[in-house]
């Protein structure tokens, strides 16, 4: 079974062409890419909205409870009833960016809504004591402090868009997902392990991108890159240097 | 609901194998998350490795998981088994992370006075830390509950019956009430798992109830 699985992965006839591997692989990035920044830019103005405001949290507990919805459930319901009013071939493709991008809604609203929550009222004080306007606090203070775990909110909805996009191969969405579900009606069983190899190595691979460029994005202040030097300065009174960003659980949000 | 008066049997018996496919691999993941988290609080270079090893499994996407589990297991792809499998992989990942900081969410001096009343090792771990890392344990719970009820319906595609079965049909051949049926099932059973697993967390942990208690324990994170 693992030498069908590797010649299928290894022949070169596999990777070419327009239905080949190749072009499957950037269809599933372009599609998680386009997603996640729809979702993202719904997604983080709600989260700042009611962490900096205060008001609408149940935005947020909605938006957790909608995690129980089957998202199977999800992407064949708008398959079956947003599908037949858009034409052409856009039929397949839109029902499953819709439920996509709603299913990575909840990860980013989660963490940025807990981020800015989180951050340190002190260093909330402190911006409005020095004169900054609200929109300054919440640019040059609330998103920067917050920005870790608005990250990883994005990086889970990465991740759930990744999977989710798989699936919807079944509602006619290119990608990936292709070769596990067209394999599994063929019942060809090497070209859907192969498939469902490439696409757990993507998940994993972006996953692990994602965790680079938190390191990269987030001010080494907060982050604790630069806490050789602060140790020093701070040394007597300093209980959690990350006090500010701890570990926050979403889920009790 | 014309649709479900005239099948309810077939969504009964589906919404049983359901229940166990979920629920199983919870009971599964919490026997063997119980002494990774422990093993990742006492020593501290096995809390980076447990819990990057966990992330990384709970990374890879479930319809994946499902079919490569065979490659693994050396099962047929449609053994329910892979699924109970692939779910059990899914749990232990969030688990191993409640356990640690429910352990770790146990107070120092709560620690020191068992020690010196002259609780030790095991009968320390069973009497006093495991029951104090209950409610951050039961909050790990309920998120692996409602998401399994969510992924197991996804095995419909590799061909394990359970309320999955309800979406796949209804959509195959746009029957709106059998795939609203499924919808709903899922979460009604996912509701259920939370309830349950709330209530008997409550059960377990009287003191939490008694006002100025989790204050007075200084636990008071969940």
């Amino acid at each position: 079974m693992i030498s069908n699985l590797w010649a299928w992965l290894t022949s070169a006839e596999n990777w070419a062409g327009s239905d080949g591997i190749a072009a499957r692989l950037v269809e599933h990035l372009w599609i998680s890419g386009l997603v996640v920044l729809i979702a993202a830019a719904i997604a983080i103005p709600l989260g700042l909205w009611v962490g900096h405001t205060g008001r609408g949290r149940w935005l947020v507990s909605a938006t957790n409870a909608a995690r129980a919805v089957p998202t199977l459930g999800l992407l064949f319901a708008l398959a079956l009833w947003v599908g037949p009013i858009i034409p052409g071939r856009a039929a397949f493709v839109i029902p499953s960016i819709i439920a996509l991008v709603l299913l990575a809604i909840p990860p980013i609203v989660a963490g940025t809504y807990a981020g800015v929550e989180a951050v340190d009222p002190a260093a909330r004080d402190a911006a409005a004591g020095v004169g900054m306007r609200p929109s300054q606090v919440l640019w040059q203070v609330e998103v920067p402090c917050a920005l870790p775990l608005i990250w990883s909110g994005i990086r889970s909805a990465v991740l759930q868009v990744i999977a989710t996009a798989t699936i919807a191969a079944y509602i006619g969405l290119g990608g990936l997902g292709r070769f596990l579900i067209d394999g599994l009606a063929a019942g060809d069983y090497p070209q859907t392990a192969g498939g469902a190899l490439l696409v757990s190595v993507l998940a994993l691979v972006a996953d692990g991108v994602f965790a680079t460029m938190q390191r990269v994005i987030v001010s080494p202040g907060i982050s604790g890159r630069s806490t050789r030097r602060r140790e020093i300065v701070l040394a007597p009174g300093k209980p959690d240097a990350s006090d500010g960003v701890g570990p926050v659980r979403t889920m009790s949000a | 609901m014309t649709w479900l008066a005239d099948h309810w049997g077939d969504v009964w018996s589906l919404l049983l194998q359901h229940v166990w496919l979920s629920a199983l691999p919870l009971l599964i993941g919490l026997v063997i998350a119980l002494p990774l988290g422990w093993a990742a609080r006492r020593w501290r270079t096995a809390y980076p490795i447990l819990v990057t090893t966990s992330g990384l499994l709970y990374t890879i996407p479930s319809l994946a998981l499902f079919i490569l589990m065979p490659l693994v297991l050396g099962t047929k792809i449609l053994d329910p088994m892979n699924v109970v499998a692939a779910m059990t992989v899914y749990t232990v990942a969030l688990l191993v992370r409640s356990v640690a900081d429910g352990l770790g969410s146990v107070p120092d001096h709560v620690t020191a006075a068992a020690t010196a009343m002259g609780y030790r090792g095991g009968r320390r771990f069973v009497a006093v830390d495991l029951p104090l890392a209950i409610p951050v344990l039961t909050a790990g719970l309920r998120v692996a509950a409602v998401s399994n009820v969510s992924i197991v319906s996804v095995a419909s595609l590799i061909g394990v019956p359970q309320l999955g079965n309800l979406l796949t049909d209804g959509y195959n051949r746009a029957i709106n009430g059998e795939l609203i049926t499924g919808i709903v099932a899922c979460l009604v059973l996912a509701l259920a798992f939370d309830a349950v697993i709330h209530g008997v967390g409550r059960v377990l942990t009287p003191w939490t109830r008694v006002a100025g208690a989790v204050a007075a324990a200084g636990g008071g994170r969940a």
